[in-house]
Formats: structure tokens, sequence, C-alpha cells
């Protein structure tokens, strides 16, 4: 079953000309066929397009002009927040309507140069604001470890894309955990880079100082690979950051002899399922007897976070969002009066959870609340970085669990909005100062079988120190290897 | 500075959405509920902090002033709802 493979092993075979690129894409879309049906990950996938890739990429294989892509022959799915030319692009709204790119965003440019086969619009959240895909506009993905529940988000489709091994990896978007935390819930490896670490140009803006493309893998070295390709400064957004990109996958050693890796003692405590905290002590265990030296830290302005974050990422994404006005693209209802016409096609276009926060965040920006919200929550984002800035003079590396509980149940949190925020306690965060961070499984509920994460945050720039813990986490645990029934 | 204050339909005008009555009613129980929980942010001194805007501050970003590809006309226009002569379609603006 080639669409089980890692990202290194199909590259390996193809390399060896064992199989061809046709047919590592063919079983991909085999799978969406015998599977998606009930998954639901996909929004759409042009099978003779991601064909006619693969062939190309055989040509250049036989043709002796593939040398040394990483990702040669690799089909990659991509979350629909991310512009890839002639295909749709939708973020999970109907107020895109038909929307096609014009363009490429800068990372799948990165992923085409390195010989990837670009395939598939993954569903998400409407807008990615959501934890769940319950917010999508079109459908509700499934976790393909219990359909009855859901798969996480925003990046929902994204994960489960890869754990119900419909593609090799996937790409994502994490604004406040849209990665890790459907990441942990389904059981593969989500990362979030560093603030800059990435081009956004083409990722459709959400909190526009939060948002960061990453990958989902079947494993970490498949995650190193791909930040290695995806990473470095852009022209094209001016928020990239011009630091070296190193060779990620040279980091993962096995070796975390001698390494400090922080407990924030905040983590552990209320609302965490037992089980869940059953899996990360035993992890953080495994990190010990393999080499890491733990210890206890206090980050104390976690509890502030997720209120920091719903001001800050909702008062941006009232002004991202303010370009879907029905005059450049997209859906239009007509109005006698431009204005008339902004309110009917915002109305009819955007979702219930949209409309919440662009009301939000209009709120926060408005005369007369400004400093009470958004300049608070501006400065409480100051501390809340400074927290782990401290942390990590002191330590290498966080270790959280990287969601309070595991994949609950669709419906059961779709009607209270706040409780559905605060499942993304632990992720929050990251974003918020700027961090990297990833997720891992780390092993299983007992009834039903339901995959748990662990979260590993790390440095500015250190992306290579918490792939080098996960790695060897990962090798010594196996947990990444256990695959649903479908 | 209560969360009641919260006026969802002028707020809604003030981001170009029209509610029904019903989401009107929904939204402003939905968010007095958030913003409640938001207040919490009230119990820290900031007095002395600075606010961060963006995590990794990038002053002076600057590019050379080089013609390079961009969009075409013809791609620029090709998802607008409406357009004709190569210009988008709006409302009359101006009497």
């Amino acid at each position: 079953m080639l669409n089980q493979l890692t990202i290194s092993e199909l590259t390996a075979r193809l390399v060896r000309r064992e199989i061809s690129a046709r047919e590592a894409t063919q079983s991909c879309l085999d799978q969406i066929d015998r599977v998606d049906g009930k998954i639901h990950a996909f929004l759409s996938h042009n099978n003779a397009d991601a064909l006619a890739q693969a062939e190309a990429v055989d040509q250049r294989i036989a043709a002796g002009m593939a040398a040394g892509q990483p990702l040669l022959g690799v089909p990659l799915a991509i979350k629909d927040v991310l512009a890839v030319k002639n295909q749709p692009l939708n973020c999970g709204s109907k107020i895109l309507g038909n929307f096609i790119s014009p363009y490429d965003a800068t990372v799948i440019e990165k992923l085409r140069a390195a010989g990837a086969i670009i395939f598939g619009r993954l569903n998400m959240d409407e807008f990615a604001m959501g934890s769940s895909t319950e917010n999508s506009a079109f459908v509700t993905t499934r976790n393909p470890w219990d359909t009855a529940r859901i798969p996480g988000g925003s990046s929902g489709g994204s994960a489960a894309a890869v754990a119900a091994d419909e593609c090799i990896a996937s790409l994502g978007s994490d604004t406040g955990g849209s990665i890790r935390q459907p990441a942990a819930l389904c059981g593969c490896v989500g990362f979030k880079p560093t603030y800059g670490r990435i081009s956004r140009y083409g990722l459709v803006a959400f909190a526009s100082s939060l948002d960061q493309v990453g990958p989902f893998t079947k494993d970490v070295r498949d995650a190193a690979t791909l930040l290695g390709v995806m990473s470095g400064s852009d022209l094209r957004d001016s928020t990239s950051v011009p630091e070296p990109v190193p060779d990620y996958t040279a980091a993962l050693t096995g070796d975390i002899k001698g390494l400090k890796i922080g407990l924030p003692k905040e983590y552990l405590v209320g609302g965490l399922d037992p089980e869940v905290k059953a899996a990360v002590d035993a992890a953080v265990k495994k990190l010990e007897s393999l080499g890491a030296t733990l210890v206890e830290i206090s980050l104390p302005h976690t509890d502030y976070a997720v209120a920091t974050y719903y001001i800050i990422a909702t008062a941006e994404a009232s002004a991202n969002l303010a370009r879907f006005d029905g005059i450049r693209y997209g859906a239009r209802v007509e109005g006698s009066d431009p204005i008339k016409l902004y309110e009917a096609t915002r109305g009819a276009g955007f979702g219930p959870e949209v409309k919440r926060r662009i009301i939000l965040g209009t709120y926060v920006l408005s005369s007369g609340y400004y400093d009470a919200y958004y300049l608070r929550a501006q400065k409480v984002r100051t501390l809340i970085r400074e927290d782990f800035l401290k942390a990590f003079a002191q330590v290498d590396a966080v270790v959280t669990p990287t969601t309070p509980t595991a994949a609950f149940k669709v419906g059961e949190k779709s009607d209270d909005p706040l409780q559905m925020y605060l499942s993304d306690i632990f992720t929050i965060s990251c974003n918020l100062a700027g961090i990297c961070g990833l997720s891992i499984p780390c092993g299983f509920t007992g009834n039903p079988k339901l995959p748990i994460g662990l979260q590993l945050l790390g440095k500015p720039f250190g992306e290579a120190t918490i792939l080098r813990i996960a790695h060897a986490y990962e090798q010594g645990t196996g947990w990444h290897l256990q695959k649903p029934v479908l | 500075m209560a969360a009641a204050e919260l006026d969802v339909k002028y707020v809604a005008h003030l981001a170009r959405i029209s509610l029904s009555p019903d989401e009107e009613k929904k939204l402003g129980a939905q968010l007095g509920n958030i913003l409640g929980y938001i207040e919490k942010l009230k119990e820290l001194d900031v007095a002395n902090v600075e606010p961060t805007a963006h995590a990794v501050p990038m002053v002076n970003v600057t590019r050379l002033d080089l013609t390079a590809p961009s969009l075409s006309h013809e791609d620029a226009l090709r998802n607008a709802p409406r357009q004709n002569g190569g210009l988008f379609i709006v409302p009359k603006i101006v009497e």
C-alpha cells in the first residue's frame, strides 16, 4: 500500500525505481475513493491533474533529471486556505464563490521545485476559525479513529487525510493551535514553525501576527524534510525572517542526553483528562530515560492566554476579512448602494463563527474600547512572551499535553463557542509568543481508542531542537506506527 | 465597560454584516458570555508593560525597486463577480 509510506520511504523507493510516482499517486486516489465518503477530509481533488503531475515526475526520473529533489514524486494535499494556481480556494467558506487561484503561494512554489505533486483541497473550519471543522460551510470532517468524533481544527481535513493515509503528507496553518490540535486528535505529527520562519504569501490571512503555515506528517523525519523545503525569507512577505535554514534532518541524531526540558506547572492542572495526564506523565518519564533532564518551570500568565488570543486574533481578523466585500472576487449579493451590497454579501457569505469573530474584533477595536481591550491584550501578550523567554533561558524546550482531552464528539461543543475556545488552552500561547511548537502521538485512550498528543515548544528558530527531541521520543516508543481501522 | 454594552446591531453595521433578528439575539448572548470571560485580563497590572504587535519585530523592511512579474489584468479580473471592459462593475457611488 504505497499510500501508507512516509516521504523518506517513498522517495527512496522512487529513486531506486522500484515504484513510479504514478503508482504512488494512484494509491492515494484509490484510498480517497475507499474511505473519504466517511472521513470527508477533501473538499475536492483533481485526479487527472494529480496523475499528470506524477507522470511528469516519472519522465524526469527516466531522463535522469530528478536527482537531489527531497520531495520527488510525493503526493501532498493542501488545506483550503493556501493558493494553488488554477485550483479552487474557498477557505471552507461560501463567500469566495467559485474562486480559482491565479497564482501559487510561495510554499507551493517551493514544494513544486522540490519535486512534490500538489493535489486536493482539504476541509477546514471557515477561515481557519474553529477547533473541529464543524464551522466549515461545506462538511464536517470525521476523525479516522472514530467517525462519530471531530478531527480537531481548524486544519481538521489536513490531519484526517494524513491519519487515513489519503496522502503522504499535507499542509495546514496554525493561528492558535490549528495544526497541533488536530494532529494530536488524529494521531499524526503536526509542526507550527516560529513566526516568520515560513512565508505567508498566498496564505489567506486570518490573524497576520499569529498565522504560520506548517506540515502534517506520519513521522518526525518527514516534518523535518518539509520544514527544510518550506522555510526561508521571501521578498513577498515582509514578516518572513532572514534567518539561515539549517538541515533539519541532520538534527535527528537520536541523542537527547543533556538537554533540559521544562515542565510548566500551569499546564498540568484543572480540566486535564486523566488518561491524557497519564500518557503525558509516561512520555515525560520516557524523555528522562532517554537522557533529558526535566525541570519544573512556571509560565505564570498561561491562564490569560485564551482571553488575550480572542481579542488579538479577532481584531486582526476583522481587518483582514474586510477584503471579502463582493467587489473584486467571490460571491456577491447585489444592493442599491455599496454599503448595502457589502452588508448583504457578508451577511449571506459568512457563517456564524466568522460573523461572531468579526463583530467581536470590530468591537474591541472600536472607539472607546480600544485601550480597554485591544491595547491591554497586546500588553498581556508581552507578559506571555516574556514568560517563555525567561523559561528558555533555563531550558532547551518545554513539554506539555497538546490538548486537555482526546477528540470530542461531533456536536458536543458546537453550541458553546467559549467551551470550544477553551479546548485550545495549551496551544494558544505559542502563537502569541511567536515561538515554534509541534505535536507528536504519545499514546491512546482506552475505550474508545483515541490518539493523545504530546506538545513540544521550542525557542524562536529552535525548530531543530524540538525535532531532535520528538524524533528520539518517537523512535523510542513507536506510537506513530499505529493506524486507525478504516 | 460591562459586556452588556455591546450593541450588536451597531457593531455589525460597522463591520458591514447584515444580521437577521434571530442572529442578533443569539450573537448578543454569546458575545456577552465571551466578553465576560475576557474581563479577566483586568486582573493584571499592565501599567508599565509595552504592547507587543508582532512577536518577531522587523523594522524598515525594504526591497529593491525593481520590476518583477505580477498578476496580469486578465488574472486580476478572472474571479470578479461582475466585470465589463476590463473593469469591476460596482453600484453607483456618486450622484
